[in-house]
């Protein structure tokens, strides 16, 4: 393997082990804030116990966000030394924005919140939760920034003579029109996201013989809570998608075709269909065999049912037109992996649509009172707690995947990206040992919310949680 | 002024924050097997909660101004990042691994109430916290003195190459003054026995730090140094000099400002000593990367600038708030009830 198969395999599995706990960090944080501003409200012990409840489990979580985070930060110019030089000028601000305004908020705020319980003034500390949702969101901004602008080059300006894109437009990509989509869609789908998770939770526990009798109204308001979350976040997705996929038509066609194995384009009047399933040539250039929608993928990409979509043939051959001799890319093709694509694609919205209908459905329950104690219904606890997880990181692996061969749209291959300098052997060791580590780690995370899960939400032990009524040597409320 | 730098002296206000910061919850960390011994089990427990306790609600912040630094250095100097960060691969891959460890030690150790558990999470918490302190100083010093650096600005060395002798000083007195820096750090936030035993500890372990970093810094400034950065180097000195005198003294606010400032005026003369390269070439001085050869168009300099004056003093003051809000001493009596019920047992609520 050559160091930049091994830098590209890195480069996947951290950043989508990243984006395991990205989107809980995001979903959970948000209501976490609410269920303690609920208890501010209503000084019902119940939503206390909820908060800290939840509010453990986020730390534990949040902490592997954090540290996974670091390694993506100095990523870029580990294995990717070609490329930060290419695009620093523009890449680099949203980067160090980023740091400035998002993770001095989420880690500062944090670290009141976890030990300030007792020690600041209620509302202040409740008020923590919502800053660092803020923080977690506009991380989320800063970042998708830069990614948006792999997708789709704006603002810049190629200069020959120092030989990399320079900024000439700030504002442009921050107000990116990939950006203004996927924002949007990554936020509700980090939402749904952590809905999913209060979900399982709270219903495994209105169903557990271990959970105390007396608890189970407190789990089945949270376990609503949860639901319409999932239903709330999953709207925001399917909107913020479809508007996508127009977005996408326009500035990376190709994607959309290998997104849909549309080989050859349909034009303006026939309406392409939507595949439910294809089955292609292994090299993915032909189709075999599909079963379609009529008209949907017109509908999906241009908004109307008979508009012309472009096939993966054309856009090829009209690519080696325009890229003729540029050396820009490896090879002549300018083609993702179209099963690739095609199938994840299809399973982030079959992942979503799936927990959509399980939350639906578990809210429906939940809201006639009745018990839920069918066999089926721990299967589906613990697939909605995953569903949404699944179906962010078919997204990424999609919007990423889909982007190949190039690094950034029809400016840098993925190959021209990589370090120069760097050896295999270098790529190798620290590829093979974030993987071990990584590993490991995940044995633990999952241990951990296991653990903490089956232990419940603590007691409340009526004790006053406002700084002036706790004197100055009493143990800390929360720790580690 | 020129834009490049203003961004050069941003850069090393970061890596001085970081530094200052960020040292002292390294020296706590590197400080847990000697401070946080006992004959009971339960005294160990409380005292190594105790420790934690005090760098518990800001260690994530500190490491913030990290990732500020190597951010601003992709956005003001895109190559000093490219080359800093491909060529030093293994070294940072390990301080990475480090860090990932010892931040997961802080926030997972107290969850499972086991030994065999805890005695792992703080191994980790020890090796997180040592590997860095000794790898950034390795590192700044390569970059002060200068690595093998093509025409092409890439690197050309081995990992062998930066693990010179300098260089290994330099790693030494790092680890020496974040453990100095890190006791003092105790002395100040804690009561009971531990804060009378680390101040003994900054007495004697500052003082060999104060020797080989004066070592360290000769051979440095003597070598790239200018009038200023000699003088600042001297200026860290005394400073360190002045917090021992504080420590034995027994002021212990003071003798941490001390270190504070010897930290970050050692930190500052490097910087003073580089510029106005950034990372000189050992091969060829042509090949050397400034802070001009080295950075991003004005535009970009420009809105990074926008974007650090107003929000850097933003995060000074919150951060200082929260601070002033853990303000007060820790000790024993502020760990909830230690049980020590051995493996099997439900978590620590
Ligand atoms: C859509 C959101 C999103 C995306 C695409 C990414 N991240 Fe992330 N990141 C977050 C959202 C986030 C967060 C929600 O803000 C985290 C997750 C858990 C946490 O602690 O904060 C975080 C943590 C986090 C941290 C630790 C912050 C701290 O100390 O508090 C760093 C350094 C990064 N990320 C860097 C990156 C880089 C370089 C990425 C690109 C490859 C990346 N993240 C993708
Ligand atoms: C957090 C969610 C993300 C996930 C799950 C994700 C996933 C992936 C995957 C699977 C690849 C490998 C593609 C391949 O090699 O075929 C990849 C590559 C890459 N992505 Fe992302 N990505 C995410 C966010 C980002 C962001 C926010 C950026 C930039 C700011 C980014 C920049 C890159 C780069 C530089 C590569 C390496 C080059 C390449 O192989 O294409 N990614 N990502
Ligand atoms: C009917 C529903 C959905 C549609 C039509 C849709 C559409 C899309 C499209 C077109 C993209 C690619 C954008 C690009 O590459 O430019 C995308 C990416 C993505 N999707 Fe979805 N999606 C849907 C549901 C979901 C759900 C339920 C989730 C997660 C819970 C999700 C998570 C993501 C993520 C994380 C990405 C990658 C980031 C991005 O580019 O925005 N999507 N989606």
């Amino acid at each position: 393997m050559e160091a930049l198969e091994l830098a590209r395999w890195q480069f996947g599995i951290t950043t989508v082990y990243h984006y395991f706990f990205v989107p809980i960090t995001i979903g959970l944080s948000l209501l976490v804030a609410i269920l303690q501003t609920t208890w501010m409200r209503t000084r019902n012990p119940e939503w206390l116990r909820l908060t800290k409840f939840f509010g453990k489990l986020f730390t534990i979580n949040f902490a592997l966000g954090l540290v996974t985070g670091i390694v993506q930060e100095f990523q870029f110019g580990m294995n990717w030394s070609d490329y930060s030089r290419f695009v620093g000028d523009i890449f680099g601000a949203p980067l160090a924005i980023e740091a400035l305004l998002a993770f001095f908020l989420e880690s500062t705020f944090l670290g009141l919140w976890i030990f300030g319980w007792g020690r600041i003034p209620e509302r202040l500390h409740a008020s923590c939760m919502w800053i660092i949702h803020i923080g977690t969101v506009l991380s989320a901004y800063f970042i998708l920034a830069a990614n948006s602008f792999m997708q789709n080059p704006v603002g810049y300006l190629n200069n020959p003579e120092t030989g990399r894109a320079e900024l000439t437009d700030f504002w442009a990509v921050l107000t990116n029109p990939v950006q203004l989509v996927a924002f949007p869609h990554v936020i509700a789908a980090a939402w749904m996201t952590g809905g999913g998770f209060m979900l399982a939770i709270a219903l495994w526990h209105v169903w557990s013989s271990r959970s105390p009798r007396t608890d189970r109204p407190m789990y089945r308001k949270a376990a609503m809570i949860g639901a319409v979350t999932v239903l709330v976040g999953g709207l925001g997705t399917v909107i913020s998608g479809d508007l996508q996929g127009k977005v996408m038509t326009e500035v990376q066609p190709m994607k959309m075709a290998a997104a849909e194995a549309l080989y050859d384009s349909v034009p303006e009047g026939e309406g392409a269909p939507f595949s439910i399933v294809t089955v292609g040539t292994l090299d993915g250039h032909h189709e075999v065999w599909a079963i379609t929608v009529p008209k949907l993928l017109s509908y999906l990409s241009t908004g109307t049912l008979d508009g012309a979509v472009e096939g993966i043939n054309d856009l090829q051959a009209e690519y080696e037109v325009t890229y003729a001799g540029s050396d820009l890319t490896e090879r002549d093709d300018y083609r993702p992996i179209v099963p690739v694509t095609y199938w994840t694609f299809r399973l982030m919205m079959g992942f979503g649509f799936a927990a959509m209908g399980i939350a639906a459905i578990a809210l429906l329950w939940l809201w006639r009172g009745k018990e839920l104690r069918h066999r089926a219904w721990h299967w589906s606890a613990v697939a909605v707690m995953f569903l949404p997880l699944l179906a962010n990181s078919t997204g990424w692996m999609f919007t990423e995947m889909g982007r190949q061969p190039w690094l950034v749209f029809g400016l840098m291959g993925t190959s021209s990206g990589v370090s120069p300098g760097t050896t295999v052997a270098e790529v190798a060791t620290s590829m093979i040992g974030f993987t071990l580590l990584y590993g490991v780690l995940a044995v633990i995370e999952v241990g951990l919310i296991l653990r903490y899960t089956r232990a419940g939400a603590p007691e409340h032990d009526g004790a006053s949680l406002d700084p002036r009524d706790r004197a100055e040597d009493e143990p800390f409320v929360f720790t580690y | 002024m020129e834009l490049t730098t203003i961004w050069f002296i941003l850069i090393a206000v970061l890596w001085v924050g970081y530094f200052v910061l960020e040292g002292f919850d390294f020296g706590v960390g590197a400080l847990f097997p000697v401070l946080g011994r006992g004959k009971d089990p339960r005294d160990r427990e409380t005292r190594r909660r105790v420790m934690l306790s005090t760098i518990g609600p800001v260690w994530d912040g500190n490491e913030v101004w990290l990732l500020t630094a190597g951010g601003a250095m992709f956005a003001a100097f895109p190559h000093w990042y490219a080359t800093l960060f491909s060529g030093f691969y293994l070294p940072l891959f390990l301080i990475l691994v480090a860090l990932i460890i010892r931040a997961l030690g802080f926030d997972y150790r107290g969850k499972v109430d086991s030994a065999l558990w805890r005695k792992r999470w703080d191994l980790c918490i020890v090796i997180g916290s040592v590997t860095p302190a000794v790898l950034w100083g390795v590192a700044f010093t390569n970059i002060v003195r200068g690595v093998p650096i093509d025409a092409q600005m890439e690197y050309t060395g081995g990992l062998f190459t930066l693990l010179n002798p300098v260089a290994l000083l330099g790693g030494s007195v790092s680890l020496g003054l974040f453990v100095t820096h890190g006791a003092l750090f105790l002395a100040l936030k804690t009561d009971g026995p531990i804060r009378h035993e680390a101040r003994a500890i900054a007495v004697r372990v500052g003082l060999v730090s104060a020797v080989l970093g004066a070592v360290w810094l000769s051979i440095i400034h003597r070598d790239t140094g200018t009038a200023t950065s000699w003088l600042v180097a001297g200026l860290a000195a005394l400073a360190l000099l002045g917090a021992l005198r504080m420590a034995r003294a027994g002021s212990e606010g003071w003798a941490f400002a001390g270190t504070f400032a010897a930290i970050g005026l050692g930190v500052a003369s490097l910087f003073l000593a580089l510029f106005p390269d950034v990372m000189p070439s050992s091969t060829d001085p042509a090949h050397s990367l400034t802070a001009v050869n080295a950075s991003s168009t004005d535009y970009t300099l420009t809105i990074m600038t926008w974007v650090a004056v107003i929000f850097l003093p933003i995060v000074l003051l919150y951060t200082s708030w929260s601070y002033w809000t853990f303000r007060k001493r820790v000790s024993g009596h502020h760990i909830p009830d230690v049980d020590l019920v051995d493996e099997e047992a439900t978590p620590a609520r």
